[in-house]
């Protein structure tokens, strides 16, 4: 067993953090978060020319051909600094679909992604399927798709999108699921984008009629492709959680240092200190488990994959809300304000727990198994 | 990064599998994974079947009979001796003791002691806490006054596990009342056999013996039982508390009792149906496996940053508050899956392994277990030590 990071992932590490504290600071992404598209194209290049949409592209395609582990670091890097940009929806989800595709035009695709020139929405839940992946009421018949699917992450800004339809069966069947991908502004689409608590952007989207030619995997089975996308997301988003909950606990830490109150640091207190060593517990426990899953995500074997993936999406669900709301308890009144950026990593974190399952959702999943 | 064992290491596992097989006597293991009482004999032929094959002490230098193992292989052999339900290995000796007798003591109690040690010759205790010394340990009052060659000792050491099985007693004792508490302090290794000593049993809750009391009244200790410089005593504990601490997370054997767990509950009947697949209680069942194996993941990183030289750090801490935490919780689902079942006490069943039944060590093992949370410092204690050596405040 070996823990470590490579020295390409340290590298990788550095670099992104380089980055984004020159150009991500916490001024800066909110500006961001109030501007018309909510995003930055030049951040989105930024990030880009640093790499990292190419690093979980395979190399055929021109790309990094990064592993689970890879993939983790970029997205810790980018829960530390809050980053806003479509990255989660298109290199990680968007691409973990793309891989499943074939032919020029899909190559021609992964390379414009890998360059920065294509953001990619991915649409699978509807408003009554909550975590369910397999719930889906969105019909393909005869190369026509029609329904409704709710929070699509970056849906507006997305330049194409990978949607999950149904093309036989209930609308609970784990059979009969297709996976398209259709142009964003192909007629019959229509969407309502709006903001996200925790600075995201997401949208609703209709489609009615809408032409969807290029499928994803295989026809009418896509269940098993959908799983293990959102298997990949679920620990993108644990890697991210990891960054989120690192800096909310040196920022507690900062704060518990510095404040004073009846004549001393704040952190002086005992009742606070062991509340605090429990949130570095947290964040410590749901770590290993990220690790673990980062590298099963890779795995062959389902039952081992989906295995550790659950186990952590549960511990850092559960650490997220330990992590959080004593942060914010900690900074006091201050924590509830929108001015610091304590509150902005609380809403982040908390939303994670709300994506892609939840840690009741993930227990039934993992005692399941 | 790499999370797989490897080849080496799942050949290392057959070969630590196959030799428990057949040699660790079936009469042990049965009473271990019954929760039933392992005699003092039975621990010490335990103990001596692993020195003879050279495996009681994974952690020693090999050149006092260490292995020479990697982190990775003593997790996997201490994985593997829970799992075939071995008696735990009494760590007073092999991992307390002797480290500290390595670090600081001379020639001759290096070359009287280790091998003893190492054979299970003696039955070491610690003696260190006091009636008025718990979580503040360096508050000790227990005196040794040096009179010519030996040391006279008085005072009362309290909460001495097995101490009425000992042979040897580890104390630290307060050598200069003047000084500030902690530097006044020594580290004394005393024959229990000496005139003087008594040791008096403490009942715990579950009406079990583990623990004692015992009293120095005038005890002779000779001077070259001195461990280190007199007055540095600390610094011996210090060390001590530091060293081999990973082992404290006691995850294989929180492994084997989850499979308890779920073997009591899947016994159970709740609506027509197998406890197990009842939603509430799998879903705590699920949680607590989830957090054990964070913990299995946390205790390898720690090793494997200890393997790396960077030596056991406050993360021991980490270690020792989760992984009782998990032990705990283990005992209580199992309280929890056994429902009525669990009250019947019969405590003359629980040292023979052919009286009783599964479910009868049960609530015992509950309470029983809050002194984990209590012992080898507090969990209090423990949070104390990461707010100043990892959290910095």
């Amino acid at each position: 067993m070996d823990f470590t990071f490579s020295d390409d992932q340290k590298q990788l590490r550095d670099a992104i953090r380089r980055y984004l504290s020159q150009e991500y600071s916490f001024e800066q992404r909110k500006k961001i978060l109030q501007s018309e598209s909510g995003v930055s194209p030049t951040v989105w290049s930024g990030l880009a020319e640093l790499g990292l949409m190419s690093v979980p592209v395979p190399e055929a395609a021109g790309g990094f051909g990064g592993n689970g582990v890879d993939l983790m670091v970029v997205m810790e890097e980018l829960g530390r600094a809050l980053v806003v940009e479509p990255f989660f929806a298109t290199a990680v989800m968007g691409v973990a679909f793309l891989k499943h595709g074939s032919g020029e035009a899909h190559h021609a695709l992964l390379s414009k992604v890998v360059a920065g020139e294509a953001k990619l929405g991915v649409a699978l839940g509807e408003a009554q399927s909550r975590y369910e992946l397999f719930n889906v009421a969105t019909t393909l018949k005869d190369g026509k798709l029609n329904g409704t699917k709710t929070v699509v992450l970056h849906g507006a800004e997305s330049d194409q999108l990978i949607v999950s339809a149904r093309a036989s069966g209930a609308q609970r069947d784990q059979a009969g699921l297709t996976v398209v991908m259709v142009d964003a502004k192909a007629p019959g689409i229509s969407m309502k984008s709006y903001r996200t608590i925790d600075g995201m952007r997401a949208a609703d989207i209709t489609f009615k009629d809408v032409a969807a030619t290029t499928v994803l995997g295989k026809a009418g089975e896509g269940f098993a492709l959908i799983e293990h996308v959102a298997d990949i997301g679920t620990v993108a988003l644990c890697g991210e959680a990891i960054g989120v909950m690192a800096v909310a606990n040196e920022q507690t830490l900062e704060y518990l240092r510095t404040r004073q109150q009846f004549g001393k640091v704040i952190g002086a207190f005992q009742a606070l200190q062991h509340r605090a060593t429990e949130m570095f517990m947290q964040l410590e426990q749901a770590k290993s488990l990220t690790y673990l899953a980062s590298v099963k995500i890779d795995s062959t074997d389902r039952a081992e994959r989906r295995r550790a993936v659950s186990a952590a999406k549960v511990r850092v669900g559960r650490a997220i809300k330990v992590v959080g709301q004593e942060a914010i308890q900690m900074h006091g009144g201050m924590g509830m304000t929108w001015e610091m950026p304590i509150s902005h990593y609380f809403k982040r974190m908390t939303m994670i727990d709300q994506t892609l399952g939840d840690v009741d959702h993930h227990l039934a999943l993992f005692a399941a198994l | 990064m790499d999370l797989n064992y490897s080849t080496e290491e799942e050949a290392f596992r057959t070969e630590v599998r196959t030799w428990l097989d057949a040699n660790l006597p079936k009469t042990i293991s049965a009473k271990v994974l019954a929760h039933k009482h392992v005699a003092k004999e039975e621990t010490v032929q335990w103990h001596k079947i692993l020195a003879k094959k050279g495996w009681i002490a994974p952690a020693w230098p090999v050149e006092w009979g260490g292995t020479g193992w990697n982190a990775t292989q003593k997790h996997i052999f201490e994985e593997e001796c829970a799992r075939a339900g071995t008696p735990a290995i009494l760590p007073f000796g092999l991992a307390m003791v002797a480290p500290v007798i390595m670090k600081f003591g001379n020639e001759a109690q290096k070359r009287h002691h280790l091998p003893r040690i190492y054979n299970t010759d003696d039955w070491w205790c610690q003696g260190y806490s006091e009636p008025g010394s718990g979580s503040d340990l360096a508050s000790l009052k227990t005196r040794a006054v040096r009179q010519g060659d030996k040391y006279i000792v008085n005072g009362q050491k309290t909460w001495t596990t097995l101490a009425q099985h000992a042979d040897w007693i580890f104390c630290l004792v307060r050598t200069d009342p003047e000084a500030k508490k902690q530097e006044g302090i020594s580290f004394l290794l005393i024959d229990m056999h000496t005139p003087g000593i008594t040791v008096r049993p403490i009942i715990t809750m579950d009406e079990a013996h583990e623990v004692n009391e015992v009293f120095f009244d005038n005890v002779e200790v000779p001077v070259e039982n001195l461990v280190g410089e007199e007055n540095k005593g600390w610094t011996c504990a210090k060390y001590l508390l530091g060293h081999e601490r990973t082992g404290i997370a006691r995850v294989g054997g929180s492994k084997r009792e989850l499979q308890f767990v779920k073997k009591v509950a899947a016994e159970q009947q709740v609506n027509g149906k197998s406890l197990m697949e009842d939603i509430r209680f799998s879903s705590k069942v699920a949680d607590l496996e989830i957090e054990l194996m964070a913990l299995e993941m946390t205790v390898l990183r720690v090793v494997s940053s200890e393997a790396a030289g960077k030596g056991p750090g406050p993360e021991a801490s980490l270690l020792k508050v989760k992984g009782t935490e998990v032990q705990q919780r283990l005992t209580e689902l199992a309280l929890e899956a056994v429902g009525p079942a669990g009250l019947p006490f019969h405590r003359e069943n629980f040292s023979t392994l052919d009286a009783g039944d599964a479910h009868d060590a049960i609530a015992a093992t509950y309470f029983n277990y809050r002194k984990t949370s209590i012992y080898g410092g507090s969990n209090e204690i423990q949070k104390n030590i990461m707010t100043q050596m990892i959290l910095g405040l």
